[in-house]
């Protein structure tokens, strides 16, 4: 009986002290409120038919923006606690055990369960309606990439308060996160999560290729697809092509864990760089897959608000391809420190700085597209616009990176968290607030309110930049990235003080933002055209929030920014007046993605604790799942003509 | 089915009567589409295996080598079986397009037969290799080994579950485009595992006989 206790004390991590306890009674009361409302409301029902087993690429999508949201603030709770420990020389706030632990699940939550959540809640919101078709290609598989990924998030944050969080950094670099070094569930955490969601991301990206390729409205040629459109079709190909890579470095990895396999071990004939290099060829890419489509999104705001054709269309593209080609060629550059020699790391030097080409070019566009334009400093405008100034700080530091000698000089140290927190923040989180602003009313049918967004804005603006510039000084002080606490004497005591005033700075415009999103759904502009922003492409042609099937009857597109040119010659979305409607052919909601992405978070649970009996369990389900699918035939329905003259005249259509 | 819009894909074409079944509908159309890309992502992933593999070769870490341990006669007797099965695979594939429903369920029972003659070969291998100490956790060289030709090996077996279920659909319900549809996703499924063992023949097991 003692040793039960013992160990159910030590499993939930009841002996780690009041973060853990404060953990747990948060994580408690959250569900059982959760619990609380859908049962006083009777919305269980409503939960799992209209949410829990959609296959619409709409509703998809807005549950992927909110588990982005929701990750966001664990993952900027994690910053915030890791920038209170840093505040001063000589903290003692987080043991050195708890801010490795934290400053892991930082990284890991925000590349993989906020920035991807984001971008491909993105792709769902708005590839269908821009290219002027009804859904994606393979809706059901939609909705089991989406699951994949929830309950790899649910799994993945589990380990804060259950076995342990993981504690390698966010890479996980053997032979440091070998069983011999690293014991107990906490990185197999990381790399069966991991490895769940890669598989939701992978088939996301098959999807909107095929979308892509496929199903574009009659008339919608390569080259007047819209940008963002553009951008998810490039970004896709990297997912296609770098996804599988993590997928092997971490199936490896976990072998060696579980199996004592000798991978990346330093004795048996391991290659502990063998990881890493698989790791960056997924890696690299990896930050294209996040920062392209927020190019994308950016290359709409800007047109949109400037109320202007995108300036370089072409050139647009072929940047975005060579930036996805280039990408896969420079992954070296996270290690020149290997020592690979100098005729290696010249090539993989070069070809970093090769990237900024490209991206320059992007940013003359944008800059051109706004030159003569009728400007309008809209929230979302001033969210893309954000991205220039810090993304070039990002990216011109980034060609100092770049250079292997000197990277010698900055590699992990401060110098490279500013860099990369001034790209992916000042880059993709920028754009990922760009894009809510925008899309929000497309979303919800509701306009978020503009001058909360300007204190959201200015406040995340001046927190940011007071957060992050100073740590380029820290690095050039010398002070290296992961160290729990660090002496007085440096000097470093103040430009870390300031650095966590800034950081707290942008909790408060999450506030604001969250404020926001409340306010807003109470008392809102409601967004009765369907056009607020008097929009240039098809997603704006249909009402907020688009009807279930998108399009009564499938646009015909003349030119780039087709609903620009429809408004310009005075046509409907629907064609000339008196075609008639014909039924639509929609898929079947399903509840076989929810469980079987369930089923998956137990085959993980199964391969975290090595509880075999568990992973059989989650295994044989999951396939057992697969069967049933290969069995349904009758999977689809049709909308009949009546409905869709309804919704049609309910949106002065007819 | 002809008068309405096919699903969520926009309006409806004219169907080409010398294009095969399982291109007749859309959807069906789109998913040969989608395989085609589930495949180039596998090809990513066995080209990171046989990457790791080329690194490993050498990592024996004092354990067998796989000069000592690779033979000759078990792994050409596998590959004559998995490349015979390609071609019966492939004749399986005709007899659909020709509309004789039991013809390729006879081929596709050939296919599995030799499927099944491809995997005892390939268990037996790895239960002598074990039994004589050659384990995974023995050395860098035998974890690549054993994952890299295991995974392909867990492929073949997950093809020859899916085809199961795809000749008690064909049993039941005939060549419809949606089961031509299936068994052509499983048939190029199964010729690109063979051309995966093409390089795992050359690339492990003839040069691992030399080098």
């Amino acid at each position: 009986m003692h040793g039960v206790v013992n160990w159910a004390v030590h499993f939930f991590m009841l002996d780690e002290g009041p973060l853990i306890w404060l953990s747990d009674f948060l994580i408690i009361c959250a569900s059982l409120g959760i619990v609380a409302v859908l049962t006083k409301f009777r919305l269980w029902k409503w939960l799992w038919d209209e949410w829990l087993t959609t296959v619409d690429h709409k509703k998809i999508g807005i549950m992927y923006m909110i588990a982005a949201i929701l990750m966001l603030f664990r993952g900027g709770t994690d910053g915030l606690l890791m920038r209170a420990q840093l505040a001063w020389p000589n903290m003692h706030f987080l043991s050195a055990d708890h801010y490795d632990q934290i400053f892991t699940t930082h990284g890991t939550i925000m590349i993989l369960f906020m920035a991807m959540p984001a971008i491909i809640g993105f792709f769902n919101v708005a590839v269908p309606l821009q290219i002027g078709c009804r859904d994606v290609a393979f809706p059901y598989l939609n909705a089991i990439s989406f699951w994949l990924f929830f309950f790899a998030a649910m799994l993945f944050n589990l380990s804060f308060v259950v076995g342990g969080s993981p504690d390698g950094g966010w890479t996980s670099y053997p032979p440091y996160v070998e069983n011999q070094f690293d014991p107990g569930p906490g990185e197999n955490y990381y790399l069966v999560a991991l490895s769940i969601t890669g598989i939701g991301t992978i088939a996301t990206g098959i999807n909107f290729l095929v979308t892509i390729l496929r199903m574009r409205a009659p008339g919608m040629t390569f080259m007047r697809m819209p940008m963002f459109t553009w951008s998810v079709f490039v970004t896709s190909v990297i997912i296609l092509f770098a996804f599988p890579v993590l997928a092997v470095a971490l199936a490896l990895l976990l072998i060696d864990r579980d199996f004592g396999s000798h991978f990346f071990t330093v004795n048996g004939g391991g290659a502990p760089m063998q990881y890493v290099n698989l790791f960056w060829f997924w890696g690299h890419p990896e930050v294209y897959i996040v920062i392209l489509p927020i190019f994308g999104l950016m290359s709409e705001v800007i047109s949109t608000f400037s109320h202007k054709r995108i300036f370089g269309y072409s050139a647009m593209v072929v940047s975005m391809v060579a930036i996805a080609i280039l990408s896969f060629v420079t992954w070296v550059h996270h290690f020149f420190t290997m020592g690979a020699g100098p005729g290696v790391n010249s090539f993989f030097g070069v070809s970093t700085m090769a990237i900024a080409i490209p991206t320059g070019v992007k940013v003359f566009n944008w800059i051109f597209t706004m030159h003569k334009g009728r400007l309008e400093f809209t929230t979302a405008m001033l969210w893309s616009l954000g991205v220039i100034p810090n993304f070039l700080i990002g990216g011109l530091t980034g060609v100092m990176l770049a250079v292997p000698p000197a990277d010698y000089q900055y590699h992990n140290s401060y110098f490279l968290i500013a860099h990369f927190h001034y790209t992916l923040i000042g880059g993709t989180v920028f754009g990922v607030f760009s894009g809510l602003y925008y899309w929000w009313p497309k979303m919800f049918g509701v306009l978020l309110n503009e001058k909360l967004g300007r204190w959201h804005f200015w406040t995340f603006m001046v927190g940011f930049n007071i957060c992050f510039f100073p740590q380029f000084f820290l690095g050039f002080m010398g002070m290296t990235r992961r160290m729990y606490t660090y002496p007085a004497g440096y000097g470093w005591g103040v430009v870390n003080l300031i650095s966590t005033i800034g950081a707290f700075l942008m909790g408060v415009a999450f506030i604001i933002f969250v404020y926001n999103i409340l306010w807003s759904a109470r008392y809102g502009e409601r967004d009765t055209t369907g056009d607020p922003w008097d929009g240039r492409t098809l997603e704006w042609a249909t009402t907020s929030p688009a009807p279930h099937y998108n399009f009564a009857i499938i646009p015909t597109v003349k030119g780039r920014d087709a609903w620009w040119l429809m408004k310009q010659n005075g046509e409907s979305i629907n064609g000339p007046k008196g075609v008639p409607f014909r039924p639509i052919h929609m898929p079947n909601n399903s509840g076989r993605p929810f469980i079987m992405s369930a089923l998956f978070f137990i085959l993980g649970a199964g391969f975290v604790f090595q509880w075999w009996i568990l992973a059989i369990v989650g295994f044989v389900g999951v396939l057992i799942c697969m069967a049933q699918r290969s069995f349904e035939y009758d999977d689809s329905h049709y909308i009949p003509v009546e409905e869709i003259e309804q919704t049609e005249a309910a949106a002065g259509r007819l | 089915m002809s008068n309405a819009n096919t699903a969520v894909h926009g309006d409806h074409h004219p169907v080409d009567p010398n294009v095969p079944l399982e291109y007749h509908e859309e959807e069906n159309s789109l998913r040969v589409t989608g395989f085609w890309l589930f495949l180039g992502q596998d090809m990513i992933l066995f080209s990171s295996l046989f990457a790791t593999y080329i690194v490993m070769h050498g990592r024996v870490a004092g354990g067998p080598t796989s000069q000592q341990l690779f033979d000759v006669t078990g792994f050409t007797i596998e590959t004559i079986a998995l490349l015979f099965s390609s071609f019966t695979c492939g004749l399986a594939t005709y007899e659909m397009r020709r509309g004789h429903r039991n013809a390729v369920i006879g081929w596709i029972l050939v296919t599995m037969a030799l499927g099944l003659v491809f995997l005892g070969f390939e268990v037996s291998e790895f239960i002598h290799d074990v039994g004589i100490g050659a384990t995974i956790q023995r050395s860098g060289f035998l974890s690549a080994f054993y994952i890299l030709v295991g995974t392909h090996g867990s492929h073949v077996t997950v093809g020859l579950l899916w085809v199961t279920l795809l000749v008690i659909q064909l049993l039941r319900r005939g060549i419809t485009p949606a089961t031509a549809r299936k068994v052509f996703l499983w048939s190029i499924y199964w010729h690109f595992l063979d051309a995966v063992w093409i390089f795992i023949f050359t690339v492990v097991y003839l040069t691992g006989k030399v080098i």
